[in-house]
């Protein structure tokens, strides 16, 4: 045979790691799909029972399966109780019976009638998460139509040494009967970063590749394999200096990735000797184990909302007062940054006369609904005061404020309730650290005013950027223009940081940029003290913290203020990561953030 | 008894699939008509595939409406799996 060349394919990487070794193709063929009519209603009868068995015995196969399932998969296992559900929809079970009952179709063409139609349902929503769980619903149809056509053997559980799993789709029912421990990795021709593969391999820690588009096309059984899950890429036949290459990459990711992890409960100091704060970002208690496993020397930002919504009465001071307090031991003796009510008016609907809104990012959210409602807010400070009682380390944050004025009312409200506490003698802090996120940009420029009647400030970019650019990165026609790396938005962070190092007081940045480990040197040249991320980041950001100088970065941001586009900062950020963190960027270069680059450079 | 009301979707990946199996298989336990509304569409709480079909990401408005005998009871279940973020994060 005809030794064949290396080729390589493009998918997209969810799950990171390599492997290398041999292919293990499984293919499914279609199945053919007759189509006739039955005249006499016996027939039809009878059809109607062949259907019916056959999803009892697909359903008995999950429920064997749900049994047998691994302890590590569990999660799965309601997701075979799902699959019984769908069998049992409606929209399928009781129309094919219909469509044999009443038009006289043959089982396997009413089903493939009705999965039309389920399909034609879906798709006319607009969203792209349906089609992973279109998936679902196809992989169980054709388990009821391979069981009605005679092929119901598993050819999942065939794979028998050790390989790379190489198909077409693979659905949970699927996954579960692999023998996942002889799996090396995934390589999918279907898939999304949601799909279920991506979810079990993640959790698995096994390197997968989905949407390859061709993968099943391109390898044949037994070819070698190298299989890039970080950066999506699928490498077939490859040749020696190839496989050579990947192997010592293969094992320097892996300790790169240990060390990492190892050091994340350490400090992060700079090479030349700063100390930079990362703290959590987190919205309910359960999320405090996650941040303190990833290192979290804090909670930057406590998100309160969630303690609002979905509920038919009103949160009592009690209840959130309980959840703050107990933040607050959980951290002790690391600080716990509370952020006060930050939602739209129409959240609070269910309780309070709320008028529609014509441009609610524009509107009564926020800080201005709690000032519109004084006695909502002050119970929830009441139950943040009361939070730091003793402890002394909660501090008070709020978001959105635009001014000074605004600011005193809110401090102002503060007295007031220290006031009413102290009446009653219920235990607070009384010092309390009082601060605001800056993320509107008129604060941005009256930033030296505010830093002068605040403990501290906390920026946040996500909205910064928003009202500063005037862009909705929701909205696909405009999401290019969201540029983290914008010269307005790194001014105004320089400002910001200037105006409050004046003042004396340290300043966090929480947005989505924090967890962004590319951008560390850019934070830091730009002399941010605390930076406050999910807990995910933590440990990829704190190596790089620890592998800066502040002095060079600060040079870097001095080279940076003078360039005039995003692209431009973008590339310079690109080449200095490149050099100055070969490994981090070597290991996860397809993930920097290109914002707008691309576009703009095709015009 | 006709009741109706407002949720916010708040677990990260929204209503997929095993989500919506648990709304479905709380609507099946009552006796009332359960519907589920998003700007203008009416699906059947009591289907997995009509509620998936809602398509219901993170942040999504979404009414509950119960209608019948026990319309309250059921309301307060699904207002317990929303409340709750359906046991995810």
């Amino acid at each position: 045979m005809k030794k064949m060349k290396q080729t390589k394919l493009k998918g997209i990487g969810v799950s990171q790691g390599i492997a290398i070794g041999k292919a293990f193709v499984v293919k499914r063929g279609r199945i053919s799909i007759p189509y006739y009519l039955l005249w006499n209603e016996e027939a039809r009868e009878e059809e109607c029972r062949r259907f019916e068995e056959a999803v009892r015995e697909v359903e008995n196969e999950f429920l064997k399966l749900k049994q047998s399932i691994r302890s590590d998969l569990q999660e799965y296992a309601s997701l075979l109780d799902v699959y019984c559900m769908i069998l049992r929809d409606h929209l399928i079970y009781d129309e094919t019976l219909r469509l044999i009952r009443h038009k006289g179709l043959n089982v396997l063409w009413a089903l493939n009638v009705t999965m039309e139609k389920v399909r034609k349902i879906f798709e006319s929503v607009d969203d792209t998460c349906l089609l992973d769980r279109m998936s679902d619903v196809g992989s169980v149809v054709d388990r009821v139509m391979r069981r009605l056509s005679g092929q119901h053997q598993s050819i999942f559980s065939t794979i028998t040494e050790r390989a790379i799993l190489v198909t077409h789709d693979l659905s949970p029912a699927d996954a579960v009967q692999l023998q996942l421990e002889k799996v090396m990795a995934f390589v999918l021709d279907m898939g999304g970063r949601t799909s279920h593969t991506a979810i079990i391999a993640s959790s698995l820690d096994i390197p997968a590749v989905v949407a390859t588009e061709r993968a099943t096309k391109e390898i044949c059984p037994g070819d070698l394999l190298i299989v890039d899950g970080t950066s999506g890429d699928v490498i077939i036949r490859p040749d020696e200096s190839t496989i050579q290459e990947y192997v010592e990459l293969q094992f320097s990711l892996e300790s790169y990735l240990r060390e990492i992890s190892r050091q994340a409960p350490h400090l992060a100091i700079t090479k030349d000797g700063h100390r930079i704060r990362v703290e959590a970002n987190v919205e309910l208690l359960e999320d405090v184990v996650l941040a303190k496993d990833n290192g979290a020397e804090g909670i930057g930002l406590y998100r309160t909302e969630f303690a609002f919504m979905n509920r038919e009465d009103f949160p009592t001071e009690e209840e959130l007062y309980q959840d703050y307090r107990q933040m607050a031991e959980l951290m002790a003796p690391h600080s716990v940054t509370i952020r006060t009510l930050d939602i739209g008016a129409e959240k609070l609907s269910p309780w309070l006369p709320i008028p529609p809104e014509t441009n609610p990012a524009l509107g009564l959210r926020s800080v201005r609904l709690c000032l519109k409602y004084p006695e909502i807010f002050k119970m929830q400070l009441r139950a943040i005061l009361r939070a730091g009682a003793g402890l002394k380390n909660v501090r008070l944050m709020f978001p959105l404020v635009s001014g000074i004025d605004e600011l005193r009312v809110l401090k102002a409200l503060v007295r007031e309730t220290k006031e009413e506490l102290q009446r009653k003698r219920i235990p607070f802090d009384e010092d309390m650290p009082v601060g605001i996120m800056v993320e509107v940009p008129s604060a941005v420029a009256v930033a030296d005013l505010l830093a002068s009647e605040v403990d501290f400030f906390s920026i946040g970019t996500n909205d910064l950027i928003q009202y500063t650019l005037a862009v909705d990165r929701h909205n696909e026609y405009v999401a290019h223009m969201f540029e983290s790396l914008h010269p307005a938005l790194l001014r105004m962070i320089k400002f910001t940081v200037d105006a409050a190092h004046k003042a004396g007081i340290p300043v966090s940045l929480c947005g989505e940029m924090s967890g962004e480990p590319f951008y560390v040197p850019v934070l830091l040249g730009l002399d941010v003290d605390v930076l406050s991320m999910n807990a995910q980041s933590i440990p990829r950001v704190k190596n790089l913290i620890r592998r800066s100088s502040r002095v060079e970065c600060r040079k870097f941001v001095e080279n940076v203020l003078l360039m005039k586009t995003a692209s431009d900062i973008n590339r310079a950020l690109k080449e200095l990561v490149a050099c100055q963190f070969p490994e981090e960027y070597n290991f996860f270069k397809s993930g920097f953030p290109d914002p707008g680059e691309t576009i703009y450079e095709k015009r | 008894m006709e009741l109706g009301r407002h949720f916010v979707v708040a677990n990260e990946k929204g209503i997929h699939a095993r989500v919506a199996a648990r709304i479905t298989e709380v609507a099946q336990r009552f006796r009332s008509e359960i519907w589920l509304e998003k700007d203008g569409n009416r699906v059947n709480g009591k289907s997995v595939l009509d509620v998936l079909s809602l398509a219901c990401p993170r942040g999504t408005d979404v009414r509950v409406v119960a209608i019948g005998p026990d319309a309250k009871d059921a309301l307060d279940a699904i207002a317990d799996l929303f409340r709750k973020k359906f046991g995810e994060t």
